[in-house]
């Protein structure tokens, strides 16, 4: 049988059970797209057309970052595949399994400065977990079901292949098909690994775990809390892990590092054994590395065997799949009961509350308000983030309760992240609330996707906390930068809820003096897409707040007056 | 990291050279790869992005020309366990080993010029 390459890549991606991918055509993906046009099978895939291939990516990360599974994006060459750059990377340093695809100019024009030419496989080379020029329509046979098992398998990422024009419209014979492409299970853990992890736990008196993305990617959140509570360990969670244990648990201490729970920072001061878990000692995690946890024996599980001692060397390193080892691990480790730190821990986190004003008293406090989002949303609601202070005051107030909840730029930190990744948790949850909380720096950087999300009509709910501040600048510029503001604060806001109608969707602002919380409640309770313009305090900081380079016992405060007024 | 003489391959055709003292600490790595147009680009790359120290690369084809050999001259620093590691990690990279019984002067006898010394005595 022979095949254009365009239609084997679309057989091989309907092989690979994609049913959605996201992006915009262009001229040297029109043989790809027109190969999507042609598919009458059942198996059809659905094509989501963007606004802007940046918003093709993050749909692509949301539907992967819901799944487990890998999300597929398709932009055309040149300014198509660099306008994917920033959603590969970004979903290389969250570990989120990604298949990029591009067009590329045919192979006769490669390297002539062709137009929309741009050296594709260069520039994603150093994003992604691996990356493909594909040279002739046989080598998709290979290339793709590789893709996707490299994306999904030991820790994912990002997988770009890039696809000549000449190769999509050229024929070649297919006697078979491969099979599809998915995770490949890690080797095991050497036995003695883990004996070696029951004797170090034996001797401990102070544990703590410390929890990490990789935690929610193994599927080994439940796994994780069975020996938190097996060994009396506090748990601390990064960014990237919240959710993998639930916010009331009585060892769950909330988040560690620079906008930490400060119980979490104080906890770890005093441990005298820290279970590493799929986490790797993030400088916004562990503050300066060299005075992080200064009197714990560090015992280190991780799937990237690169990741053991990078950072800080670990007295006990673990490569593997987490729910694995700690399947094996709870199968022969004694109870042990630590009632001091458990006491200590509860005393810990008594005595640094995350405060603020009453909420009758200031109904927009973003505290309050991610609170009341917490009250009032559904327990399996997706939220996702942008990147900045609005960020943070989720990850600190709002109760993330289910591993894949809270779906969130942590290591690159993108703004613009938050709207085309609830689309993408949209598509993947269809029957779920998404809400996307945003700030009215962040969402303007991928604005244009409000049209997609008027045109699929998906439950997704922005809240824009609008300050008119780049407020994470702003603040880091009044903390460390002697209240020299530079470009940090917006003189134009645009009216959001305008804008919103201008998309198609509902759009409103709430009022400070008009019960605002219930008008966000019922603008929730509503079907359908909604943008929501919250007004909050120009001057609400995020609190505490480790100076960047300095140990996280070196917490910046709040003020005596919790409550921000300018 | 493992460590030890390769099986075989090109590199054994080379005598080691004597140990000597050198400006600044040296290892050698030697590397397994795929032969393909990325693959020196995948491998510089990390280099460059992660801020390790390449001296010196050698690149032979091997076998029926599906992978080569490769000779990387790097510092000799902490950081080598990283370095070989995140080389592991690449999918291009089939294996990585150390090669203490090379030294700066296996590359210096190689490019003569472009180390400013003089030709060693040949084989």
């Amino acid at each position: 049988m022979k095949i254009t390459g365009a239609n084997l890549l679309r057989t091989l991606l309907e092989r690979q059970g994609v049913h959605t991918l996201a992006g915009i055509p262009g001229g040297a993906s029109l043989p790809l797209y027109d190969a999507l046009h042609a598919a009458g099978s059942q198996n059809a895939i659905r094509h989501i057309l963007t606004r802007h291939e940046q918003g093709a990516g993050f749909i692509a990360q949301g539907m992967a970052r819901v799944t487990g599974r890998a999300g597929v994006c398709l932009a055309t060459s040149g300014p198509g595949a660099t306008n994917l750059l920033t959603a590969i990377a970004d979903a290389r340093l969250d570990s989120v399994p990604l298949v990029a695809i591009t067009g590329q100019v045919p192979q006769a024009l490669i390297g002539t400065d062709a137009f929309q030419e741009v050296d594709t496989y260069g520039l994603t080379l150093p994003v992604t977990k691996h990356n493909f020029l594909v040279r002739h329509p046989a080598e998709l046979l290979e290339i793709v079901p590789l893709a996707f098992q490299l994306a999904e398998s030991g820790r994912p990422g990002p997988v770009a292949i890039d696809v000549p024009k000449d190769v999509q419209v050229a024929a070649t014979e297919v006697h078979a098909w491969p099979a599809p492409g998915g995770p490949v299970p890690s080797p095991a853990c050497p036995e003695e690994r883990i004996d070696a992890v029951v004797r170090l736990l034996a001797g401990a008196r102070r544990p703590v775990l410390y929890l990490g993305g990789g935690v929610i990617t193994a599927g080994a959140a439940d796994l994780a809390q069975q020996l938190a509570r097996r060994i009396s360990a506090p748990v601390v969670c990064t960014l990237m892990a919240l959710g993998a244990m639930p916010p009331d648990d009585p060892l769950f201490m909330g988040m560690l590092g620079m906008h930490a729970t400060k119980g979490a920072n104080f906890l770890l001061e005093e441990a005298d054994l820290l279970v590493a878990i799929g986490a790797r000692f993030d400088d916004r995690a562990t503050g300066k590395a060299a005075e992080f946890c200064p009197h714990a024996t560090i015992i280190h599980i991780d799937i990237d065997a690169a990741e053991i001692g990078k950072i800080k060397s670990a007295s006990l390193g673990l490569v593997g799949d987490a729910a694995d080892i700690l399947r094996r691990l709870l199968d022969r480790l004694p109870t042990q009961n630590h009632p001091a730190w458990r006491a200590r821990a509860a005393e810990l986190r008594e005595t640094h509350p995350l405060t603020a004003p009453p909420r009758t008293e200031d109904p927009l406090n973003p505290i309050n308000l991610c609170r009341f989002l917490g009250e009032i949303l559904p327990p399996d609601t997706i939220v996702t983030t942008d990147v900045g202070q609005h960020q943070m005051w989720v990850a600190q107030a709002y109760p993330v309760r289910r591993p894949r909840t809270l779906l969130t730029s942590g290591g690159l930190g993108t703004m613009g992240f938050g709207l085309p990744a609830a689309i993408g948790a949209g598509l993947a949850a269809p029957d779920r609330r998404v809400v996307c909380v945003s700030g009215d720096g962040s969402i303007l950087m991928n604005i244009q996707e409000l049209a997609t999300l008027a045109e699929l009509g998906l439950p997704v709910a922005v809240l824009i906390f609008n300050n008119a501040q780049l407020g994470l600048v702003r603040q880091q510029q009044e903390l460390f930068y002697g209240r020299r503001y530079v470009a940090s604060h917006f003189t134009t806001v645009p009216d959001f809820a305008a804008l919103a109608r201008a998309f198609g969707l509902r759009g409103i602002r709430l009022d400070a003096d008009r019960d605002p919380l219930a008008d966000l409640a019922g603008a929730l309770a509503a079907p359908g897409p909604c943008v929501i313009d919250i007004p909050i305090h120009e001057r609400a900081n995020v609190f505490p707040m480790v100076p960047p380079g300095a140990a996280n016992r070196q917490m910046i405060a709040e003020p005596e007056l919790t409550s921000s007024h300018a | 990291m493992s460590s030890g003489l390769e099986p075989a391959g090109f590199p054994e055709t080379c005598p080691a050279s004597q140990d000597k003292p050198e400006a600044t600490a040296a290892a050698v790595l030697a590397l397994r790869v795929r032969n393909h147009p990325g693959t020196m680009s995948h491998i510089t790359g990390l280099f460059a992005r992660r801020g390790f120290n390449l001296e010196a690369i050698v690149c032979v084809p091997v076998d029926d020309g599906s992978t080569s050999r490769m000779l990387l001259l790097v510092s000799d620093e902490p950081r080598l366990e990283q370095v070989e590691r995140q080389l592991a990690k690449l999918y291009d990279v089939l294996t990585v080993r150390h090669r203490p019984d090379l030294t700066r002067d296996f590359f210096a006898k190689l490019a003569p010029s472009a180390m400013g010394a003089a030709p060693g005595p040949t084989a």
